[in-house]
């Protein structure tokens, strides 16, 4: 599904490397997860692979399906399936969350050569899948994420990605800001989206969010690099002695 | 002032090509006695620092070249309504509805009979509105305009009145000035649309007495190369309802001034503008609203979105006199800069003489948000359209202030076929 290849990240602007060789091979129906301390480079990884401007690739690769998602613009990336669950959603004051949900499914379509959706089944589709997340009706109307809770923001990433349904779902920090409650409601959202063509990429600081959602498996992030990759049970790891000993353990490697 | 200074020079340049129509001569003549005190207006004027008036106050109008508004349909062509047509200011009767309308009574300026009753109104609102700020070029419209409808509403209107101003010659100096008077409880909405004119000078004057209710809404035409200046001079009695919505794509010049006095009680007025311009554009708003009397609002709201070189202006005043307690007054001039070339310009003003007000007002200039337009690609939607719906959306409160929702959707369909026709 998603093919990284020795990825080299810096900032267009600075001379800053941020992702120094990344490797990363999901397959269709896998879930991934990316832990790592802050600035380890993982949410600059989600926005390269989103089609974020600001950054240049210096070496390396990605691809989607063997398509090469770099060379593609964001809107074309979303079409092919890919899709961005953000850390902080962006607020848009003036763009009914309605009308936003329904141009971005029918743009995505047109892309892809396939026909509008009705107006009549794409309200029925949003209601259900609105339900499902307790987004009300009220929360349909209002300006896209203006005046919505931290946890009303994430469960509105997850709507979206009901319904686009991609193919390749990138979850940034989706746990940041959530309590216990709606951790557990976004998570339900996401375990009700997993299928044998879904592949996810969840980061997180907290091996929280992966109780919910379980892995299939586990990269640690750091200093731009995935520096080690195991089982769920790495998380636990994790959890338990933080990332110190793993990055100990790292820099001795490297001086070997 | 003695006789001789530029700017009396210049007055008499431009009256000596004017001559008075018939008709309503007391109040021409007082009014060219205003124009007179004032002078012209030029750049040392405070309130004509950002605009330049040379082309509106030139003996002849800069020739602008006819445009083809064909692409679109009429403005307002789904709505029932009293159509009255002016092009290059002269009245249009074969392409006119009658002038009858239930609950209205309609006169031509240039018809107003002896003993009318614009014989004691005409140009009154208009030299009530000169202070503080002087508006030389209104006077100069109430003592020459040549034609225009005056407008008594006696009772709710049973349809809107819509005036379309055609522009067919290149040369077109058009001078028109409405009087609008709606009795106590009445109620009218006025349509406008159209160029007009080369060079369109225009007053209206609305009296709104107590209870009654005002729409305007007001299209002001394509023709890249248009003039306009424009007066809006009203006056609101206890309970009354003043809305005024003003859509702007294209012109080489718009000066839109709108004035507004609440004399009574509990009254309303909000006014409205989308302003958008590609180019050689120049659009400036000047508002002045007097609260004089307690529990008024006001609410302006205007918007502008310009590109290559496109500019606005934006001079807002809230006066609060003493005494108009429990006055809330609201403003906000904002700007979406498409691009480095252009430019807005805005002077927001409060002056506050009472104690218990709610008053505020903001200004705003910028770019797109580039993260709201990362975040509408990155779910699929691709990035002219994206750029599109958020300039719509930057324009959303505005339009919001249009309260028929066809006219609305109508305003809507046209901001996105300007923003479609105006891409690069």
């Amino acid at each position: 599904m998603l093919e990284i290849k020795n990825l080299h990240v810096k900032l267009e602007t600075e001379d800053k490397q941020i992702l120094k060789g990344v490797d990363l091979v999901i397959g269709a129906g896998e879930v991934h997860a990316i832990m790592g301390p802050n600035g380890s480079g993982k949410s600059t990884l989600s926005y390269v692979l989103a089609g974020r401007e600001g950054y240049e690739v210096t070496a390396g690769s990605a691809t989607l399906n063997n398509a090469d998602l770099l060379a593609m613009d964001p809107e074309v990336r979303a079409a092919q399936g890919l899709f961005l669950a953000f850390q902080y959603p962006v607020e848009i004051p003036g763009v009914g969350n309605m009308n936003f949900l329904r141009t971005a499914l029918n743009a995505q379509r047109k892309t892809r050569g396939e026909p509008e959706m009705s107006a009549g089944d794409f309200l029925k589709l949003v209601r259900e899948k609105a339900k499902a997340l307790q987004i009300d009706a009220e929360m349909l109307k209002r300006p896209v994420n203006v005046g919505f809770s931290g946890g009303e923001k994430k469960r509105n990433e997850i709507l979206q990605m009901a319904m686009l349904e991609p193919k390749m779902c990138i979850l940034d920090e989706t746990d940041s800001g959530l309590d216990v409650d709606a951790m557990k409601l976004v998570a339900d959202g996401v375990n009700a989206l997993r299928s044998a063509g879904r592949s996810f990429l969840v980061i997180t600081h907290y091996q929280r969010l992966l109780d919910h959602i379980k892995p299939d498996v586990v990269h640690i992030m750091a200093a731009g690099r995935i520096i080690k990759t195991g089982g769920p049970e790495l998380a636990l790891e994790v959890e338990n002695n933080g990332y110190a000993d793993l990055l100990a353990a790292d820099l001795e490697t490297g001086v070997k | 002032m003695g006789a001789t200074s530029p700017k009396s020079e210049a007055l008499a340049v431009r009256l000596a090509a004017l001559s008075r129509p018939a008709g309503l001569e007391h109040a021409r003549e007082q009014a060219k006695a205003r124009l007179v005190a004032m002078g012209l207006p030029g750049k040392r004027d405070e309130y004509w620092r950002y605009t330049d008036s040379a082309s509106l106050i030139s003996v002849d109008p800069t020739p602008a070249a006819l445009f083809d508004a064909s692409d679109e349909a009429p403005l307002f062509d789904g709505i029932d309504r009293v159509k009255l047509v002016f092009t290059d200011g002269i009245f249009d009767a074969a392409a006119s509805d009658e002038l009858t309308l239930a609950g209205v009574k309609i006169t031509r300026l240039s018809d107003a009979p002896a003993g009318h009753w614009a014989e004691a109104t005409y140009g009154g609102l208009e030299a009530a509105g000169q202070v503080p700020v002087t508006r030389p070029l209104a006077c100069l419209n109430s003592a020459y305009a040549t034609d225009g409808f005056l407008i008594h509403v006696t009772g709710k209107a049973a349809k809107p009145i819509s005036i379309i101003y055609n522009h067919s010659s290149t040369t077109s100096d058009a001078v028109l000035h409405h009087y609008v008077k709606l009795d106590p409880g009445a109620e009218l909405t006025l349509l406008e649309n159209g160029p007009g004119a080369a060079r369109l000078s225009q007053v209206l004057e609305v009296d709104v007495a107590d209870g009654a209710i005002f729409h305007h809404i007001r299209a002001q035409g394509r023709d890249p190369q248009r003039r306009a200046i424009t007066h809006i001079f009203a006056r609101l009695g206890a309970n009354a309802v003043f809305k005024s919505f003003t859509l702007t794509a294209n012109g080489i010049l718009t000066r839109n001034e709108v004035v507004i006095e609440f004399c009574g009680h509990d009254a309303v007025a909000h006014i409205a503008g989308a302003a958008m311009g590609d180019g050689a554009f120049h659009h400036d708003d000047t508002v002045f609203i007097t609260h004089g009397a307690e529990r008024c609002e006001s609410r302006q709201v205007f918007k502008k979105v310009l590109k290559h070189g496109a500019v606005g202006v934006f001079q807002g005043k809230i006066l609060v006199k003493k005494g108009a307690q429990k006055t809330d007054g609201y403003q906000i001039s904002q700007a979406l800069l498409l691009d480095d070339d252009s430019q807005f310009l805005a002077k927001p003003e409060l002056e506050i003489y009472a104690d218990d007000v709610k008053c505020s007002h903001g200004s705003t200039s910028g770019a797109i948000d580039e993260t709201a337009l990362f975040y509408l690609r990155s779910r699929g939607v691709p990035k002219r359209a994206a750029q599109s719906l958020l300039v719509l959306a930057f324009l959303a409160d505005a339009i919001a202030e249009i309260a028929d929702e066809a006219i609305a959707e109508d305003i809507r369909a046209r901001l996105e076929g300007w923003l479609e026709r105006h891409e690069n």
